[in-house]
């Protein structure tokens, strides 16, 4: 059984944890890029959409040209980036923070209340817990049990600096 | 523990070793998985996007008119006279830089509490169109005195701001046609005196901003016709829509045939509320005392004082041509546009007064249908005063048909001849719109998202110019006063106008008469058989 463990992981919980964070990589750097290829990409919408307790700021955000080019540009690149650090495991402590606070943003922008109706309709149905908390919640869960220094780019990192 | 601290030596000295490569690359391939379908897709949404608008000759679709700007000095200085200044005419002088001091005061408080609220600032930066308001004519009196306040708001303050010298009143608009110090004026008053204003201005040799209807009834249009093409003045007639970039759009690709054969056009007025249906507040200081009645009722049948009939006016057929006049010409006006439709055929109509019932004789439900056997089309107008169920202007071709307002969107049609082969390969969806145009972008995109569908649901006030929300009252003044300093044309003449007056009296025949109309092309008049 010792002989199975690799930096304390067992050999299914590593291959798990890794493949978790390629798949939320994967995710969140097709998002990205997605956006950077669409000619003329805005979260104007997402945010004008916000509902709940954090409304009133989403909305400011969105009706100020330079708070929203700067929330466009920080999307885009902020999701390729994360999404390729956690796919590669390259400063992946920093991506993961990273990505939690953008989900954060994500959720406490469109939060699935009670009484709220988004504009973009969801594939599913939500109280509270959305999928956007979830991966948040997932990425808590590699925070705490990290692999990029195993299986990544960061083991080379480790290694020479 | 020697074994162990000298394993961890070893590693040290070994430095990187190939098993570590290997475990730091590992999850490389995902990242090229990911790259190489990213660039697979987004090729074939290239290919929707640019090689189809290819196929449909539309890659050369025009770009947004450019903003010209305004002859500034006194030389380009135009005097200005408003006849009447009612709900209308404030918001044309306030679209042409002059606005009431008391509503910049309301926009300011708006603003302050609402950072969101931009109509302020959007009104600040609005170009100055160097004109003077020099005259005022109403006749009633706290709007004449609305208009004097509003003439005199050069520097665009609130109440007790920096003002300018306030327009002279005119208590009669024959006064005001005779006097020398105005180049032009804008005619805001009912519908009965369109007429008889126009031709008085056009003889007078004033250029003419006129608000539709052009007039409420065929003798009457002949009249201003002739009086506008015999004095040679400018004219204008104000359907502000005709400044919406998605009219210009849509007429492209009609223009282009996207849609195939155009058999049928719906338009449509979809109003639920007193204001929508002409129930205007009544002023608490009018009275006989302060309304010139008989200058109201002027060349309609004479009727004892009514409030009533005085601010809800439009209610009535004595000054006012109701749906037809009022409300379809919008919609026909940027039907003609796009497809210079012209004078229809026939019409048949039919209707009543089936929620407001206040004693009003214009209906509040509409349908009007008219004919155009030469063009093999039929346009039908479906008006409701008492639901406000959007429905928005659709044309209906064989291949695709096309949702018209300030947004345009173009859908396939699934027995498309045209597109046969493309929906077959799923390139083109029945479902999904085909092309679209929304305010503010450039050309046509094909294929829509959410984010778009989201700005066109709510930029139904303002187009957008260079950039820049841009009110569209204020590009159609704009277009006039350029015209009358000598450069390009109104885009709503006297032609358009006329037009637009006929086929309105046609629907408000056939309605009054329930009768089938036709129009006598010979005769110019509305005949029954």
């Amino acid at each position: 059984m010792q002989n199975s463990l690799t930096n304390g992981y067992s050999l299914p919980g590593l291959v798990s944890l890794v493949a978790l964070r390629v798949a939320i990589g994967w995710h969140f750097m097709y998002e990205g890029i997605s956006k950077l290829f669409q000619d003329n990409w805005t979260s104007y919408a997402f945010l004008m959409d916000s509902q709940g307790w954090f409304a009133g700021f989403f909305h400011r955000l969105a009706s100020n040209q330079t708070a929203l080019a700067v929330s466009d540009q920080l999307n885009m690149w902020g999701l390729t980036l994360i999404g390729l650090a956690l796919m590669t495991g390259t400063f992946t402590k920093v991506a993961k923070i990273a990505g939690i606070l953008l989900l954060l943003f994500y959720f406490a922008a469109q939060p699935p209340l009670i009484m709220a109706e988004y504009m973009f309709p969801s594939e599913g149905s939500y109280l509270w817990v959305n999928k956007t908390l979830i991966e948040l919640l997932a990425l808590a869960v590699l925070f705490v049990f990290p692999t990029g220094h195993i299986i990544g780019i960061d083991r080379l990192l480790k290694k020479l600096y | 523990m020697d074994n162990k601290n000298s394993n961890k030596d070893n590693s040290k000295k070994e430095g990187i070793g190939r098993r570590d490569v290997l475990k730091s690359l590992a999850t490389l391939p995902f990242v090229g998985a990911l790259l190489y379908g990213a660039f697979r897709k987004k090729s074939l949404q290239h290919y929707r996007q640019h090689q189809l608008l290819k196929e449909l000759n539309l890659d050369s679709i025009s770009e947004p008119r450019p903003f010209t700007p305004v002859a500034t000095g006194d030389k380009g200085l135009l005097r200005i006279g408003i006849i009447g200044f009612g709900i209308r005419g404030q918001q044309l002088a306030r679209s042409a830089g002059f606005a009431d001091p008391e509503l910049i005061d309301s926009w300011a408080e708006a603003a302050a509490v609402n950072r969101a609220d931009e109509r302020l600032q959007v009104y600040l930066d609005q170009e100055d169109l160097n004109i003077r308001i020099t005259a005022v004519c109403d006749i009633f009196s706290v709007h004449a005195q609305r208009g004097l306040d509003a003439s005199a708001n050069l520097y665009r303050t609130g109440v007790g701001g920096q003002k300018d010298k306030p327009a002279k009143f005119y208590a009669h608009y024959r006064d005001l046609l005779k006097a020398d110090d105005i180049d032009a004026v804008i005619i805001a008053t009912p519908d009965h005196w369109h007429a008889e204003m126009t031709i008085e201005a056009a003889r007078a040799g004033k250029h003419i901003y006129l608000e539709k209807p052009l007039s409420l009834t065929v003798a009457e249009t002949h009249a201003v016709e002739h009086a506008v093409r015999e004095n040679n003045i400018v004219f204008q007639l104000g359907h502000q829509n005709r400044q919406i970039e998605s009219h210009l759009k849509a007429k492209e690709i009609i223009g282009k045939n996207i849609l195939g054969k155009i058999t049928k056009i719906e338009c449509y007025t979809n109003r639920n509320s007193p204001n929508g249906a002409w129930v205007y507040d009544i002023h608490p200081e009018a009275s006989p005392k302060t309304i010139d009645w008989q200058q109201f009722i002027g060349p309609a049948p004479d009727h004892p004082f009514s409030l009533e009939r005085f601010f809800r006016w439009r209610c009535w057929w004595d000054y006012s041509t109701g749906l037809t006049g009022d409300l379809f010409t919008h919609e026909f006006d940027a039907i003609n546009q796009v497809m210079a439709l012209g004078i229809p055929h026939s019409a048949v109509a039919s209707g009543g007064v089936y929620y407001f019932k206040d004693g009003r004789t214009v209906p509040d439900i509409l349908q009007v249908s008219y004919e155009y056997p030469e063009r093999d089309l039929n346009l039908l107008y479906s008006a409701s005063l008492a639901s406000s169920k959007q429905r928005s202007k659709t044309f209906f071709g064989h291949d695709a048909s096309m949702e018209l307002s300030a947004n345009m969107t173009v859908y396939a049609d699934r027995d498309s001849t045209r597109y046969r082969k493309q929906i077959d390969a799923g390139i083109i969806r029945p479902d999904t719109p085909l092309l679209t145009h929304v305010p503010g972008r450039e050309g046509v995109d094909v294929v829509t998202s959410a984010t778009e569908q989201y700005f066109a649901s709510r930029g139904l006030l303002y187009t957008y110019r260079g950039g820049r929300r841009v009110d569209t009252t204020f590009l159609h003044i704009k277009e006039w006063l350029d015209a009358v300093r000598g450069s390009g044309k109104p885009s709503c003449d006297i032609q358009e106008g006329v037009e637009e007056a006929i086929s309105a009296h046609m629907g408000t025949q056939a309605y009054r008469l329930e009768k089938k109309v036709f129009w006598d092309k010979d005769k110019k008049e509305i005949v029954t058989s």
